[in-house]
């Protein structure tokens, strides 16, 4: 399902003194399949942008295509529920959203409102723990009983649920240890590549995107300012400090790297795995040589 | 949603009314209230109206804005306006439909009663519009002060009032963020049958007291490790400053109220 947005103006609390635009016509193109990064510095309107992709805030103007349904500034859609349906958003702190008495409940409290029979729904439930790495055990508890990283793995098992075609996720994994940050983000790139689904990733990590998007959107100052893909756009130093974001720290270790040697490596890397073995294949290149 | 609510929100800006004391401006409220029930004919309600909307004009506060934000209470004074008209008997008949009998003196009572709500709930808006919740509650601990000689709690009270006030717009934010999440799961607050959205509540309410009580505790904390205990010889940063703006405010009130003494129909 492509999302697509055309020209999206939004302000907050319209007519009212505390009025405060925070789009300004952006245009952003997300296709099917494809693991999609918006990043952008505090206040560039990254989540604002990201609740439009699920119809939760309506353009002030211009237009939000998702799929084949539109919703267009001042404008009734009353298939909003369809869509959202089919689009799963994982919040920033997504913990906060956990309510029932049990795990398994709560899994399946997505589902159910979507018209998915009870038992269904719970064989889900126990389908999806295993995808989040959790044991089965687990669904007996209560959510309020478990630690901080195992409230974040079933929320998002709670999304998961749901089956949506497209994923969207807000900033999945603030607050987290460095290893349980690693085993999220290598979790949805799995879950995207095994199902073939659209992930949208809104973050501040220029190391996430870097490593797990097929495609970047740069946001800043509520206007969307550039398009590409990662080995292009962490090419070009000057214009991302123009945003106010820096290159991922790989890429700009290769950069001093190339400085003090003179000369460059065959390709931008984009991962710490990546940049060494192609040190390694130069080194090997130059050994040959001598 | 809500966005649009006006309640306990502040809206800085350097008027008249936004520089006077908040002492001042409590007692003038407070005053207010009661000069409010001296008015009982036409030409004192007219006054009520007219020193209301100076006292709006004065705070530069757009109307729009106020009465857009109010809706919730005008259900209210509409409905006690229909109660008058329909069961406030006396004067001339108006209208005489069998059980829809609506008398003179009926609907002189209706609007009288809604015009005193409105002025009302004009009147504190104001106060709390053109307030900072942390003046307020300032304001309030040293004109209770006194009572503190009998042992009532003033500075706790105050605290807690000022806690209150200050996790309002938190909670709100709170509210909406949960409110999505939940949209996001297919359990909409916002549409739907009245059934639907009742069950809907469920799934907003229990997050937003755990993390209400989280919120609680971790304040708690952080008072405590910063060596909170209470009253007891705190001495203030914001100094209130009490000038002749304040003065003179109130004396006009006190003239105002004499005014309307002199003017209202005795019997």
């Amino acid at each position: 399902m492509d999302i697509e947005l055309q020209k999206v103006s939004y302000s907050y609390a319209k007519g009212t003194p505390f009025e405060k635009a925070a789009l300004f016509g952006v245009d952003l193109m997300i296709e099917s399949g494809k693991y999609h990064a918006i990043i952008g510095h505090t206040g560039s309107g990254k989540s604002t942008v990201l609740q439009h992709l699920n119809a939760l805030l309506k353009p002030s103007e211009g237009i939000v295509k998702i799929g084949d349904e539109m919703i267009e500034a001042g404008k009734k859609n009353k298939k909003l529920r369809q869509v959202r349906q089919h689009i799963g958003i994982v919040f920033q702190f997504p913990e906060h959203q956990l309510f029932e008495e049990t795990v398994l409940k709560d899994i399946a409290f997505g589902p159910m409102n979507f018209g998915v029979s009870e038992e269904e729904a719970y064989a889900r439930a126990h389908e999806v723990i295993k995808t989040v790495g959790l044991d089965d055990s687990i669904l007996q508890k209560s959510p309020f009983d478990l630690s901080g990283g195992q409230m974040r793995r079933v929320a998002i098992a709670g999304v998961l649920a749901m089956k949506p075609d497209v994923i969207v996720l807000d900033e999945p994994t603030a607050g987290l240890d460095p290893r349980g940050r690693h085993n999220i983000m290598e979790l949805f790139s799995k879950l995207q590549k095994d199902h073939n689904l659209t992930m949208i990733l809104v973050t501040h990590s220029m190391e996430d995107a870097a490593r797990y998007a097929d495609d970047l959107t740069i946001m800043h100052d509520g206007k969307s300012v550039l398009r590409g893909m990662p080995r292009e756009i962490f090419k070009d130093v000057d214009k991302l400090a123009q945003y106010r974001l820096k290159v991922p720290h790989v890429v700009a270790f290769q950069m001093r790297l190339e400085q003090r040697l003179g000369s460059k490596l065959a390709k931008l890397c984009l991962t710490e795995e990546d940049l060494v073995d192609e040190i390694a294949r130069a080194a090997k290149k130059v050994r040959e040589e001598s | 949603m809500m966005e649009k609510m006006i309640f306990g929100r502040f809206i800085p800006g350097d008027s008249f009314v936004h520089k006077m004391d908040p002492r001042a401006k409590l007692v003038f409220v407070f005053a207010f209230i009661l000069v409010v029930f001296i008015a009982n004919n036409i030409p004192t309600y007219i006054a009520l109206v007219v020193v209301t909307f100076f006292v709006i004009a004065l705070s530069r506060i757009r109307l729009y804005f106020l009465i857009n934000g109010l809706k919730p209470v005008m259900i209210l004074m509409v409905f006690t306006f229909l109660i008058h008209v329909f069961f406030t008997k006396g004067g001339t008949v108006l209208i005489d439909w069998g059980i829809f009998n609506i008398q003179e003196e009926g609907v002189k009572q209706g609007i009288f009663i809604s015009i005193r709500f409105l002025v009302l709930v004009f009147m504190t808006s104001i106060l709390t519009l053109t307030t900072s919740p942390i003046s307020i509650t300032d304001g309030l601990e040293t004109l209770l002060n006194p009572l503190k000689k009998i042992k009532v709690p003033v500075h706790e009270l105050a605290l807690m009032m000022s806690i209150a006030l200050r996790f309002i717009p938190t909670l709100m934010d709170e509210t909406d963020k949960i409110m999505k999440a939940q949209m996001a799961r297919g359990s909409d607050v916002t549409s739907g049958t009245i059934k639907e959205r009742l069950k809907a509540v469920v799934p907003l309410l229990i997050p937003l007291f755990v993390s209400a009580f989280k919120r609680a505790e971790d304040l708690a904390t952080a008072m405590e490790v910063r060596g909170y205990r209470g009253g007891e010889g705190r001495t203030r940063y914001r100094q209130l400053k009490w000038s002749m703006r304040d003065t003179y405010a109130l004396l006009l009130l006190v003239l105002f109220a004499v005014g309307l003494y002199y003017f209202r129909t005795t019997k």
